[in-house]
């Protein structure tokens, strides 16, 4: 039998495919902006809003993205106010997400077992109009991710400087969470509400390993966050098992894939990096040196200390101060 | 000529506390000048309230004449921030940090021009990091971390380029570096103001210095050298009596 015969697994991977480009381009943001658990705690918020269309009779795909998006905007909204520190308004909202999914569930006279589909993704659920809905919304995500990369990219990376190079900050940081919400919908129907945030920041884990640019972390990402998401969605088919977990487990597989590859690309580049082999807290000798054939600079191959408000150079076991013409013992 | 960087009258408090306070400040065109003081006195406050970064209790800020809520022509100006932002969650090369330095210059949604990849190179050239371009920039040692972000605000041709703390942990070779790199910038004839607890290798480009303490100015003029003729001593001291009244009065620097 011919996987792609059967009109339900045609939709499955077209899913899959969107979501797995669509994860990983937002989570590289993310990751960058150390806010690799948003997509989480995004996920548990769209799950009251899963429930909220089950009790309302709305498509739950809907429901999902407006939640998920006010989600987004209150924990973007509590983190620039920075009156309560990310990690502790990220909890608040795994939690009342969580529960608030599973309370609206109950009023609505179901189980909490009927939200498990989408909670760990299902393949046989993807009907013809999620598709249409998840495939727009995951090229818009794309195409902004992408095509706004030099903007997102200062933002994340420094965001006082990006605001006086006249950057609206607010804006982009909206945006980042919307995007992230929109996301975190779109990846509902394959990879699951929990476990969605995965699929996001496992590819940038992995890719980071390799490559030592963000724009070829970003795309290298997104390639292998499609790997992952296509050859779970097939593999659990076979397996009978729900899509989410196996796209986590071959997502994660790559990951340790490539560890023993990282490791041995940055030790090579630990080489090269300045001052980083030496033991920096070598005991100083209390005698001053009376010969020094040489400045203690940058590339002098000396370890280099900062100490106070200047910088001492290991040399023989002691650290050595300029001093006018001289050098003093630390 | 309107002055880069004007500050009228103004004042920041930092959670209710006064940071600065009345503060009058003009920086003339093609100066390069050397904010001073101790630690707490006010001279990163004034550098980031001066740049929007943090509002102003009252008073105002202008660049290039404008008050700063009408300014829009961010592309004169180039922000040094303190080195501690350089590093981020996921990679990027120094070609990278460089080139976003140009977005002031850049419309949304455009690929990089050949004028902004030549701006990018020259940036490289002028804090001498062409060969590491390819880098990852957090592998960087501090004082050529230091220089990745001077070049990130070089790319963008700035008239006014503004250093908090440039040399804070930098050792002094690296310092002679960085000096090298902003005798070239001030000889185009940008402005240049950079924050310093001690100028080190600097002082010598130094054309005025103004020394801050307790969020006042309390020198400002040309910079003092070295007394003893050992060291450079270029730094206030706080435990000294201060206030307007002892302004020319023996303030050593």
């Amino acid at each position: 039998m011919n996987l792609l015969d059967l009109e339900f697994m045609q939709r499955a991977l077209l899913a899959a495919l969107v979501t797995g480009l669509a994860a990983p381009a937002v989570g590289t943001y993310l990751v960058q902006r150390r806010l690799a658990l948003l997509g989480d705690g995004i996920g548990h918020v769209a799950v009251t809003g899963v429930a909220l269309g089950v009790l309302t009779g709305q498509a739950p795909m809907l429901t999902a993205v407006v939640v998920a998006v006010l989600g987004a905007l209150a924990i973007e909204l509590i983190r620039a106010r920075g009156r309560t520190s990310g990690d502790v308004a990220l909890a608040l909202l795994f939690y009342g997400g969580i529960a608030g999914g599973v309370l609206l569930i109950g009023i609505a006279g179901e189980s909490p077992a009927s939200l498990q589909s989408y909670l760990f993704g299902s393949i046989v659920t993807v009907s013809a109009g999620d598709l249409v809905t998840v495939a727009s919304l995951a090229v818009v995500v794309v195409l902004l991710a992408l095509g706004l990369a030099p903007q997102m990219f200062a933002v994340c990376q420094d965001e006082e400087f990006a605001k006086v190079q006249g950057l609206d900050v607010r804006l982009y940081s909206v945006l980042l969470s919307v995007m992230a919400a929109v996301t975190v919908t779109v990846a509902m129907r394959t990879v699951g509400l929990l476990l969605v945030s995965a699929l996001m920041v496992i590819p940038a884990a992995t890719a980071q390993q390799l490559f030592r640019g963000f724009r070829i972390t970003l795309l290298s990402a997104m390639g292998m966050g499609t790997l992952a998401s296509l050859g779970g969605v097939t593999t659990s088919f076979y397996l009978d098992a729900a899509p989410g977990a196996t796209i986590v487990m071959l997502a994660l597989g790559g990951f340790v894939a490539t560890w023993p590859l990282g490791a041995a690309i940055r030790h090579r580049r630990r080489l090269a990096a300045p001052f980083e082999d030496a033991d920096p807290f070598a005991v100083p000798s209390p005698h001053a040196t009376e010969s020094h054939p040489h400045e203690h600079g940058e590339h002098c191959g000396h370890p280099a200390v900062v100490h106070g408000d200047h910088v001492d150079y290991v040399h023989d076991g002691h650290r050595h101060a300029r001093h006018g013409d001289h050098y003093d013992e630390h | 000529m309107t002055a880069p960087l004007a500050l009228r009258e103004a004042a920041v408090a930092l959670g209710g506390r006064p940071v600065l306070r009345h503060l009058d400040l003009a920086i003339d065109q093609g100066d390069v000048v050397a904010l001073l003081g101790s630690n707490g006195s006010g001279k990163s406050t004034l550098v980031r309230a001066a740049m929007g970064l943090l509002p102003l209790s009252r008073g105002q800020v202008e660049l290039f004449g404008t008050p700063l809520p009408k300014f829009t022509s961010w592309q004169r100006v180039g922000y040094v921030p303190q080195r501690a932002a350089a590093a981020s969650g996921v990679p990027a090369t120094v070609w990278e940090v460089v080139a976003s330095g140009r977005l002031a210059r850049r419309r949304l949604f455009r690929p990089l021009s050949s004028r902004d990849r030549a701006a990018i190179d020259a940036a490289l050239e002028s804090v001498e990091l062409a060969d590491r371009r390819d880098d990852g920039a957090a592998l960087l040692s501090g004082g050529q971390q230091q220089r990745v972000l001077i070049a990130r605000a070089l790319a963008g041709e700035p008239d006014l380029l503004v250093l908090d703390e440039p040399t804070a942990g930098v050792d002094l070779h690296s310092q002679y570096e960085l000096a090298n790199s902003l005798q070239r910038v001030a000889a185009s004839g940008a402005t240049v103001l950079l924050v310093a607890h001690e100028l080190g290798a600097l002082g010598p480009l130094i054309d005025r210095t103004v020394v801050l303490h307790d969020g006042r100015i309390v020198y400002d003029g040309e910079p003092r050298t070295a007394t003893d003729g050992h060291t450079f001593h270029d730094h206030a001291h706080p435990e000294r009596p201060t206030g307007p009244t002892i302004l020319g009065s023996g303030w050593q620097l």
